[in-house]
């Protein structure tokens, strides 16, 4: 059972600064909810907190620290939750919108989540590099990733330590069942930060440039219950197919054809077993390393295990 | 908001129970809805993925080629049709010198004969040209998943397995013994393998 002290308690915290609460008035409210009302202990507290908010005229917004959970940014599984992390910027990325003043990576010693802090917040700007006390944060879901977003209530403090980043890196094995388009020999668009994939010379972006080679391979694992799509790089694409960025130009160039090297980097890798592991960024898995499954199966063990279903 | 389609799973059966199967069934009224084979385990397949011994092909097609390939696991034969629609699958198996092992991505098909039976078949994404290993931990792996459904079949949350016992009068039972006596099938080829005093050879319980 929760302690409805401790509850009363950071109720109490929440409110020092606005209103002139005891922890022992807190808790008789929440214990009149709670035994006599059988309220959720939850709900009691947000319908607690709801009525001092109303009390001192204040937003839910308004309210700091205190109450917040505290969940290690792998671990963020609810939309509209708020929290308090303290955490490492890993990244920063080039904000797409003129809406957005940062967007990229925060780690903690559970790994990564995406942060995005808004213009009309008006933050401090957060350094790559550094560690900072982030306090009412707020998540967001899209399409099952999950993410932090800033926004004008977070307290912002730079903390004088580092943080060993966790490694969130997911692994997932299956056969090899496709191989997607865009696959095998690509041309990456050259400007100062842009990595797009050309489609027909074409970046979605820059319009007509020149563009530079590159290997890699869209990918899809399927173990027969769930499928993982996964995307190899040029390295992990030269070591999975034995063919190196050279080779795959002078094989285009015979052909004067692109398609060949991903047709024979169907023909080397399809229909086989591979486990592999990386981040997951969306709905792939970046390929960090990989293993092909080729060792003999153990019959024998296989059996005893299947009997015993 | 549309979300992209998700990616349908490609089922691990083995050709006995997927020649077994006959019916198909949408899940709603959309024209491009995907089309299921019914498993007789009670299990629905849009897509399969399966490794065997391509042992003859033969093109049926006139005029056009029309590749069939019969490709053999150790219960049954899988029968894969590829034409024009499918020229990486179907360029793979004019190539191919059987006996070979190949591994298939593809989806179920059914016709019905003149008799009133369903055939079923399978029309190939990929076909490619594997190894043993990937033969034999296919047929490890199809074998785990056909007793898991087995396993599953009575369970009361099972809609399929519900759908499979209104549509099918077959002994569900049968699949275990099937399942099990393909990995034995396994076990016997390793001990062959072990003949030479290998010393990795496992020990007799």
């Amino acid at each position: 059972m929760t302690d409805l002290h401790t509850h009363a308690e950071d109720v109490a915290a929440q409110f020092s600064d606005h209103l002139d609460l005891t922890v022992d008035e807190v808790e008789e409210r929440l214990d009149n909810l709670v035994n006599e009302y059988r309220v959720p202990v939850d709900e009691a507290r947000r319908s607690v907190v709801n009525s001092y908010l109303d009390e001192a005229g204040l937003e839910r917004d308004a309210l700091g620290g205190g109450g917040n959970a505290s969940v290690g940014l792998a671990e963020i599984d609810q939309d509209e939750q708020w929290l308090d992390v303290t955490a490492k910027v890993v990244e920063l990325w080039e904000a797409r919108s003129d809406s957005v003043a940062q967007v990229g990576l925060l780690g903690d010693e559970t790994g990564t989540t995406k942060f995005v802090a808004f213009e009309t917040s008006d933050l401090p700007e957060l350094e790559a590099g550094t560690v900072y006390r982030l306090e009412n944060l707020v998540t967001d879901e899209y399409q099952g990733n999950f993410s932090v977003k800033l926004n004008r209530t977070t307290t912002i403090t730079e903390v004088d330590e580092d943080i060993d980043v966790g490694d969130d890196a997911e692994t997932v094995e299956g056969a090899l069942v496709d191989i997607q388009s865009g696959s095998g020999l690509i041309k990456r668009c050259p400007e100062d930060d842009c990595t797009r994939v050309l489609q027909n010379g074409r970046c979605s972006e820059h319009g007509d440039v020149d563009g530079e080679f590159d290997l890699r391979i869209k990918g899809v694992l399927d173990d027969g219950e769930a499928v993982h799509e996964v995307i190899f790089d040029r390295e992990s694409t030269e070591a999975l197919t034995g063919t190196t960025l050279a080779e795959a130009k002078d094989m285009a160039m015979d052909a004067l054809d692109t398609t060949v090297v991903a047709d024979e980097m169907r023909t080397g890798t399809l229909g086989r077993y591979y486990r592999v592991s990386g981040p997951q960024f969306g709905r792939y898995v970046l390929v960090d390393e990989f293993e092909r499954l080729s060792d003999p199966v153990d019959a024998e063990a296989a059996l005893i295990e299947a009997r015993s279903i | 908001m549309s979300q992209a389609p998700t990616r349908e799973v490609a089922r691990r059966v083995f050709a006995r129970e997927f020649n077994d199967a006959s019916h198909t069934f949408k899940e709603s009224e959309d024209e491009r809805a995907p089309v299921y084979l019914l498993l007789p385990t009670g299990e629905r397949a849009n897509r399969v993925f399966l490794v065997g011994t391509l042992t003859e092909k033969e093109d049926v097609g006139e005029g056009d080629e029309y590749w069939r390939g019969r490709i053999v696991d150790p219960t049954g034969t899988f029968f894969v049709y590829a034409g024009q629609y499918q020229p990486d699958a179907a360029s793979t198996l004019r190539d191919l010198e059987p006996p070979a092992y190949v591994a298939v991505v593809g989806k179920p098909r059914t016709y019905e004969t003149d008799d009133g039976s369903v055939n079923v078949s399978v029309r190939p994404e990929s076909i490619t040209a594997v190894d043993s290993a990937t033969r034999d931990r296919w047929v490890a792996e199809a074998a785990q998943r056909t007793l898991e459904r087995v396993e599953t079949f009575e369970d009361e949350s099972n809609e399929y397995a519900r759908m499979a016992r209104e549509e099918y009068d077959l002994p569900v039972d049968d699949y275990r013994p099937m399942a099990l006596s393909a990995l034995e099938g396994l076990d016997e080829s390793d001990e062959l393998g072990s003949d030479d005093g290998g010393i990795d050879a496992p020990a007799e319980p």
